[in-house]
């Protein structure tokens, strides 16, 4: 199973870091995504990328995590040389994620 | 109950947009235009280098030009935009020469957010603090139509009609919260009524993606709408998304206004196209304001090329290696370069495994940067020579050779708020 089956999310910059809110779309998948999409499994995921340090924040209330990915993006608006240097499509790139 | 829109949510999104949402909603009270990303300030600095009566959004002086008719027949609505840039003086001074039609208006202007002096010894071209919602309220107290900021909290456009219309105090931080959180979400426009949605294909009329409203209530609280007949979608998804769009710590988002816990939301579908938001909860914020400070960077340029065929990975990087060479040769080795093979994963390198087929097409990105100029002139030349020295199945060079532009690095720096001095001015339209 791909994440996209039980979220959806969007991403942008914060300087050279970027955040991905990923969002369940029922109480369920919320619980599911407490397990499955741990910090480390998304610095993981992203490794490639040169991320530092992902920190997960809870929001039960909205059925969200949002992760903060640090120096994902090479310096980050500016300064980085890639197309997406504003982290615009990592939401995308995360519901790809194999997680069954 | 307060009406209050977003029609611009960044400098170059649609200059339409903010007279066909007045036409759209003859109650709106309030229009807010975000006119500066992080580093706009230093693209305003080079036009006031060139001429000191510039240093702002001029577009923003063709968006009051296609509100005259309104104001003519009579819609109340008052504009609230950080058009002013580095010059939210001459900006005023500009629109107040194109209102003559209307004589009487008044035009707020705020200033005191350059702060580039307290930083001599940083090589900074530009420091800007974010100033928050009360000087939006005094100039509006004054009588002000339009009320024209330099750098200005995104939210705080938002927050400041709300400080006017209904005399909220500087400590009211429930109700500060729950206006931050409205303005949070309208700030990027169409990004909370369906636009970059992760579901985007399932909503509604892409061509005609209606601007958000936010309707804030006297507790704070607010339902997010769109106009009627408008494109696009606004649910609970739209919303979500929107939410949690650039933030950090979702227990303490920070504004020049309040501190803002999200952990007390409560969103909900309340009717077609309409979510209400409540349960923000507010401390006070930051005894720092927050700097958004820009430094000259060099110089950069990117070249787009397509290919198809087989083997491309290994074509492309060889087309890279012959630029680099030729450049070399040109006496420049290239501080920073940069190859992306795009249709190849390249958009997010190494995570996904993407067209991995025999026969494949691509676009091959270089891009480069050097603190010489001439560095990346000697590039830019070496692009076009590819189209009879490099592989078949080159194409697209039509765009021509790649521009050179000056690049701006950005830097965010604190300042004690008791060192900065907002200034509220009204000007009259004669």
């Amino acid at each position: 199973m791909k994440l996209r089956e039980i979220a959806y999310a969007r991403s942008g910059d914060k300087g050279a870091n970027a955040n991905i809110g990923l969002i369940a779309y029922d109480a369920q998948g919320y619980q599911q995504l407490l397990k499955i999409v741990t910090a480390e499994r998304v610095k993981d995921y992203f490794s490639s990328l040169g991320v530092t340090q992902v920190t997960r924040y809870e929001l039960p209330n909205l059925w969200a995590l949002n992760f903060v990915l640090e120096n994902v993006l090479e310096g980050g608006g500016s300064l980085s040389l890639r197309l997406d240097n504003q982290g615009k499509v990592l939401g995308q790139a995360l519901l790809e994620m194999e997680v069954m | 109950m307060l009406k209050i829109g977003n029609a611009q949510a960044f400098w170059g999104d649609s200059p339409t947009a903010p007279s066909e949402l007045v036409s759209q909603c003859p109650d709106l009270d309030f229009l807010t235009l975000d006119y500066l990303a992080e580093v706009s300030m230093s693209i305003l600095a080079i036009q006031r280098a060139k001429n000191p009566a510039e240093g702002f959004a001029r577009d923003f002086l063709e968006v009051v030009k296609s509100l005259i008719p309104y104001w003519q027949q009579g819609h109340r609505v008052r504009v609230v935009a950080n058009a002013g840039g580095l010059n939210p003086i001459a900006c005023a001074e500009a629109c107040r020469s194109i209102l003559s039609v209307l004589p009487g208006m008044k035009i707020g202007v705020i200033d005191g957010d350059d702060v580039l002096t307290h930083f001599p010894d940083q090589q900074l071209a530009t420091a800007n603090v974010y100033l928050g919602a009360r000087p939006i309220a005094q100039a509006l107290d004054q009588g002000a139509q339009i009320v024209i900021t330099g750098r200005t909290a995104d939210p705080s456009l938002t927050v400041g009609p709300c400080l006017h219309h209904y005399k909220w105090s500087d400590t009211d931080w429930e109700r500060l919260a729950g206006a931050t959180i409205a303005g949070h979400l309208i700030e990027c426009g169409t990004q909370v009524t369906g636009g970059f949605s992760t579901n985007w294909l399932d909503w509604p009329d892409h061509s005609n993606i209606g601007f958000p409203i936010a309707e804030v209530a006297e507790d704070g609280s607010c339902v997010i709408t769109k106009p009627p007949g408008t494109g696009g979608v606004v649910n609970t998804q739209t919303v979500k998304e929107q939410l949690l769009y650039e933030i950090g710590d979702p227990s303490r988002y920070l504004s020049p206004d309040v501190t803002v816990s999200f952990l007390g939301l409560h969103v909900e579908e309340i009717g077609p196209d309409r979510v209400r938001v409540s349960g923000a909860i507010g401390s006070p914020p930051p005894t720092t304001y927050k700097v958004s400070a820009t430094y000259s960077d060099g110089f950069r340029a990117e070249a787009f090329l397509t290919l198809i065929g087989r083997d491309l990975k290994r074509k492309a990087l060889l087309c890279a290696e012959r630029v680099w060479e030729r450049v070399r040769r040109a006496g420049f080795e290239l501080e920073q370069k940069h190859l992306e093979c795009l249709g190849m994963g390249d958009a997010v390198p190494g995570v996904l495994p993407v067209g991995q087929g025999d026969f494949q097409e691509i676009v091959m990105r270089l891009a480069v940067a050097d603190s010489r100029e001439a560095a990346v002139k000697a590039f830019a030349k070496e692009i076009a020579p590819m189209i009879t020295s490099g592989p078949q199945g080159i194409t697209g060079y039509t765009s021509g050779r790649p521009t050179i532009r000056p690049i701006y690095g950005f830097r965010a720096l604190t300042l004690p708020r008791s060192e900065v001095t907002p200034r509220v001015k009204i000007l009259e339209v004669s």
